[in-house]
């Protein structure tokens, strides 16, 4: 009996795991060497055709260019500033938790929610950031319909709603620096400057890349709600990324086999970012 | 002296930037609130309003009538605790299997599961799953919406680390008294538990709660959709300058996930923190 538990125990993660991880996944390697015949005469094998048209298709090359610059963007702006943000959050000073507490919460929300507040404060007629900015500049902006500023509100957008997670592990990871070290330094005469960059940023170091990675992972991908709230990918397809061109291909333009293919080479990026991940992470990781 | 006056100074200057960012990331939804609440009059009034004036539910009851809130509403609350709880289930019992347990395959078994982490859950979604579920006949239903997402790594990887710091010696003597592996599970192993359960119980409700792109594809009528999609009906509906009607959608939709937030903070940030860290 206890020799077959394990056993039992696994079946039904793994038949959920296998019929709707493992299955689609293979289906889409397949669908994307293959073309659907006309008149419902199933499939032929066209090897990489798909893959070649795609890499000569402007529409995607952009969005492959665009998907690199809101990435990197994006995880820059949300790494930086949760780094700063903790820093004072660990500081012992009257009210901390409650500015924990208060900035924390978009990481409730959903990325959809916050495509739809942000559509509503950078509007120009009734939205207080876009009168905000009015008022600054002395410009009324269309912020979601025009270039460059969808770019800007689909990265405040994403901003606002993945630092706050940064920020709970900056702060958890912070708090692990064993005080004497800081202390060692302050004697020996490092400025508060120096403890921040020279000690405590090394520190934290592997919750740096661990959330670098994380962040590369929920720009690429979830990423999704926010601009389909937000610009729909516009205006034209100036913020259209990668998973949104293969959410129009896929379901607008009706391209199964060019979708099959995208599929296929964001998964392969998958795999590349977080095999670095597990390579040079999980060592640094067990090191703290 | 000096070292307290410089003390000081550095405490003020952290307020005050501390209370500039947490108006950043809470103000959003206070003004989302205000607009809520605003008569139509008030809503086009330049420059825009910070405090509300006067309480104009109307906007409530409109959104509730422009889409089907409520159904949404029922929708996401079926499919939020329906994956939570297949998760949870599907999670602990991979969990003790790997924590208490030798067996053969299991270092393969597990590396087949560790890999679902390379396969992004969104870009399984849009071409394959979805032809999928139309083979099964599942469009349009909660099978669709929820079991697919009821067994995740993660979870079972959180549990299991979890099991695996009980001490060894509970399972033997529960043993020498006579308890079968289940009855060991169910009576000590999972009550002892109880905290870590609560964790990942949330963590997956606000994750189940906020899933927005499957049932934006996967379900055609509206009465199937979640609050989610619904918050985005609003905007793209007709009237789709009715600000304070929108944001009454938008305050709706976000309450349910606010309120386990606020509740069960401390329980959760603990897990959270732990879940990444551990992998």
């Amino acid at each position: 009996m206890r020799k077959w538990t394990p056993y039992l125990l696994l079946i039904p993660t793994f038949i959920i795991i296998v019929l709707f991880i493992y299955v689609p996944a293979e289906y889409s390697i397949m669908a994307s060497m293959q073309r659907i015949l006309p008149f419902g005469r199933g499939t032929s094998y066209i090897g990489l055709t798909n893959f070649l048209k795609l890499f000569s298709n402007a529409e995607y090359l952009y969005s492959v260019r665009f998907t690199i610059l809101y990435v990197t963007v994006t995880v820059g702006i949300a790494i930086i500033f949760s780094f700063l943000i903790a820093l004072l959050l660990v500081k012992k000073i009257p009210g901390v938790k409650l500015f924990r507490t208060l900035i924390f919460v978009p990481y409730a929300i959903s990325p959809a929610i916050a495509g739809a507040l942000w559509t509503f404060l950078l509007n120009p007629i009734v939205g207080h950031v876009s009168y905000f900015f009015q008022v600054l500049f002395g410009v009324q902006v269309e912020w979601l319909t025009s270039k460059p500023y969808a770019f800007y509100a689909v990265v405040f957008a994403s901003v606002w709603k993945t630092l706050p997670f940064n920020m709970i592990f900056y702060i958890a990871s912070i708090q692990d620096v064993p005080e004497e070290i800081i202390e060692s330094a302050t004697i020996e005469g490092a400025s508060p400057l120096n403890r921040t960059w020279k000690i405590i940023f090394p520190m934290v170091s592997p919750i740096t890349f661990y959330l670098v990675i994380m962040n590369i992972v929920t720009m690429m991908f979830s990423s999704f709600a926010i601009i389909d709230v937000m610009t729909k990918g516009g205006p034209g397809q100036y913020t259209t990324n990668m998973i949104y061109r293969l959410y129009l291909d896929a379901f607008y333009f009706q391209k199964p086999g060019i979708a099959s293919a995208q599929s296929v080479i964001l998964i392969a990026i998958m795999i590349v970012v977080t095999s670095i991940y597990f390579k040079f992470g999980e060592r640094r990781v067990h090191y703290q | 002296m000096k070292i307290s006056t410089q003390k000081r100074t550095d405490v003020i200057i952290s307020e005050a930037i501390l209370i500039i960012v947490s108006l950043v990331f809470i103000l959003p939804l206070i003004l989302a609130l205000t607009m809520s609440i605003q008569p139509p009059h008030v809503v086009f009034s330049f420059p825009p309003k910070i405090l509300p004036r006067g309480l104009h539910l109307q906007n409530y009851v409109t959104a509730f009538q422009r889409v089907p809130f409520f159904r949404l509403f029922l929708n996401s609350a079926i499919v939020a605790v329906m994956i939570t709880a297949g998760k949870l289930i599907t999670g602990a019992l991979a969990g003790y299997a790997y924590a208490n347990f030798k067996f053969f395959g299991k270092s393969f078994s597990f590396a087949f599961l560790f890999a679902t982490l390379f396969l992004p859950a969104e870009i399984i979604m849009i071409v394959p799953l979805f032809s999928l579920m139309v083979k099964f006949g599942w469009v349009n239903t909660y099978w669709a919406l929820t079991i697919p997402f009821m067994a995740s790594a993660t979870n079972t990887f959180l549990l299991r680390q979890h099991f695996m710091m009980i001490p060894k010696e509970l399972e033997d003597s529960a043993r020498i008294d006579g308890a079968g592996p289940m009855a060991y599970f169910l009576k000590i192993l999972l009550p002892l538990s109880k905290a870590m359960l609560g964790g990942v119980s949330i963590i997956n409700f606000i994750y189940a709660w906020n899933l927005y792109l499957w049932p934006l594809i996967i379900t055609m009528e509206d009465k199937m959709k979640t609050v989610q999609v619904g918050v985005k009906m609003l905007i793209d509906s007709e009237a789709a300058s009715d600000w304070g009607v929108i944001m009454a959608g938008t305050v709706s939709a976000v309450i349910p996930t606010l309120i386990v937030f606020f509740v069960l903070q401390s329980i959760f940030v603990k897990s959270l923190t732990r879940s990444g860290i551990k992998g």
